[in-house]
């Protein structure tokens, strides 16, 4: 079989889209897309990843993606254990690095972390052998969150190249916006962001987005649009607006769809503040894909879990190999050089 | 890796296929209930061409499923490198029918334990037949097949490489040796 040619994910850890080739999201993209396949299923579990132990890391409250990440462990049949910080040692001053410590001399494989300081997961993951998972870290990435956006749209539109997305909403407190924009720059997709001046970070422009202020404008082109979740409970005072000044300003709404592309996509990382950043109208209608995107959410952790441990096990297969090769040459004649067919090349499933 | 021998050209191919569509029908007197399953990808390719097959031979052509093995293997963890997770198809209630599941080539029977498995995760069929184009022997599980298309015994230094027009652009199968 020639299995050469196939692209392959080599990282131990998923911390952000910014590191990523268009090459290895686009692997992301087509594995979640037969494990979609996968969880359609009457029996939804398979024994992938059977043995694994999983553990969810969740440093700040998170219903949806942390059940995400939770079923996406289970339907590939991995142990999952959940540890929510408000419960544990942190709270009697453990700092992150221990805890990570604490966590892998438990012999886990994997830890998906949340945390609320950027680069946190970035932290976790050089000091821990285990694979990290980031779901989302400060306002730095939430890289499964815009591999589910891509996810979503490709499926919907068929391709990501020359396609324009705009993103509304609170750009600088947002970790979607920024891992959503790697991404989409990557495949090639146009990207507006739109906001109030002071929830526009600056130099965001060097990120390859245009930048406006007005929603029409944003709106006018664009094959999709992201709304964001306002976030009003990390109001800090002046640079938040009124919530009723930011709907009729920023708001989508069906007459501003109206003179929107007809197909437009309407997307939305949840949870939704409805009269805020969208109607209900349009949160419920016939352009929003909201809850496919929770749908596609399983499907793309799962692929995600799946080739994260898939690289982990690789690299302690070759580990295992250039070792037993090493013994070999050392100790030619003796009983581990003797029965090498069966102990080098255990063959492949034909 | 060097040629060894030709074993099947394109001719030959279809012989062998057409009369393993007639046991199939023989061996089930009919077509009713029958469906046919191919492990990706060339064994796929091989239950399509059955099922066409049956369906001269009988009228009737039973539904094709296809099956992606790579999340039920058993050696996930030991394979250089990582296999590709494609799609499984089997768009038809599989309960109380008769599976025939087609590969191209049978070896340690470790895909078809997987196949299996995968196979009663989407319901209780009424029994699973195997039907495989090459039987090449050293199997390291109790595992056999219902249909063999041709047995060729051999060392396990080689390896048999069945070809096809769907994913190779020509039909044959061939005995390789693997270099030393």
């Amino acid at each position: 079989m020639n299995m050469s040619r196939n692209p392959s994910w080599e990282r131990k850890d998923l911390l952000g889209l910014k590191e990523l080739s268009a090459e290895e999201i686009s692997l992301v993209l087509s594995t979640a897309e037969s494990f979609k396949e996968v969880i359609g299923r009457p029996i939804k579990k398979v024994p992938a990843l059977r043995g694994k132990t999983i553990v969810n890391l969740f440093y700040e409250p998170s219903t949806r993606t942390r059940i995400s990440f939770e079923i996406a462990a289970k339907r590939l049949s991995a142990d999952v254990i959940n540890i929510a910080t408000e419960t544990s040692s942190v709270r009697k001053g453990e700092t992150l690095i221990d805890t990570g410590r604490n966590i892998e001399a438990l012999k886990v494989d994997m830890i998906v972390m949340r945390h609320s300081y950027s680069g946190a997961a970035v932290m976790l993951a050089r000091h821990v052998g285990a694979s990290v998972v980031n779901a989302g870290d400060g306002w730095h990435e939430h890289p499964t969150q815009a591999l589910l956006d891509i996810f979503t749209l490709k499926e919907k539109l068929g391709r990501m190249e020359g396609i324009h997305v705009a993103i509304v909403g609170d750009i600088a407190h947002s970790r979607v916006a920024r891992s959503d924009i790697w991404g989409l720059t990557k495949l090639g997709a146009r990207v507006t962001v739109c906001a109030p001046p002071m929830l526009i970070p600056p130099c965001i422009g060097e990120m390859g987005v245009s930048v406006t202020q007005d929603i029409q404008e944003a709106l006018a082109e664009a094959d999709a649009v992201n709304v964001l979740r306002m976030q009003f409970e990390r109001d800090s005072g002046d640079a938040f607006p009124q919530q009723l000044e930011y709907f009729k300003n920023f708001g989508i709404t069906e007459e501003r769809l109206k003179k929107a592309k007809k197909n437009i996509i309407v997307m939305h990382p949840g949870p939704i503040n409805r009269g805020i950043e969208m109607s209900s109208e349009v949160a419920d209608g016939a352009n929003s894909v909201i809850l496919e995107q929770v749908t596609n959410g399983i499907a793309v952790r799962m692929a995600v879990l799946f080739l994260v441990s898939q690289a982990a096990e690789n690299r302690k297969a070759r580990r295992t190999k250039s070792a037993k090769t090493e013994s070999q040459v050392l100790a030619p004649g003796s009983l581990i050089g003797a029965p090498a067919n069966s102990l080098l090349g255990k063959p492949v499933n034909t | 890796m060097k040629e060894r021998a030709r074993i099947m050209d394109k001719a030959g191919l279809n012989r062998v296929l057409l009369r393993m569509a007639h046991e199939i029908v023989e061996k089930n007197k009919g077509t009713q209930d029958i469906v046919i399953i191919g492990v990706c990808t060339r064994g796929a390719f091989l239950a399509q061409r059955l099922a066409a097959l049956i369906g001269q031979v009988d009228g009737v052509t039973p539904p094709v499923g296809l099956l992606d093995i790579t999340l039920y293997r058993d050696d996930l963890s030991s394979i250089a490198q990582q296999p590709v997770v494609h799609k499984t198809e089997i768009n038809f209630d599989i309960s109380d029918k008769k599976v025939i599941l087609v590969d191209d080539v049978l070896y340690t029977g470790r895909t078809v334990r997987a196949a299996l498995d995968e196979i009663i995760d989407f319901g209780r069929p009424q029994f699973i037949q195997l039907a495989v184009l090459v039987d090449r022997g050293h199997r390291e599980l109790p595992i056999r097949a219902d249909y063999v298309g041709k047995n060729i015994p051999t060392s396990p230094k080689e390896t048999v490489e069945v070809r096809l027009e769907e994913s190779e652009g020509r039909d044959e199968v061939v005995v390789l040796e693997k270099d030393a």
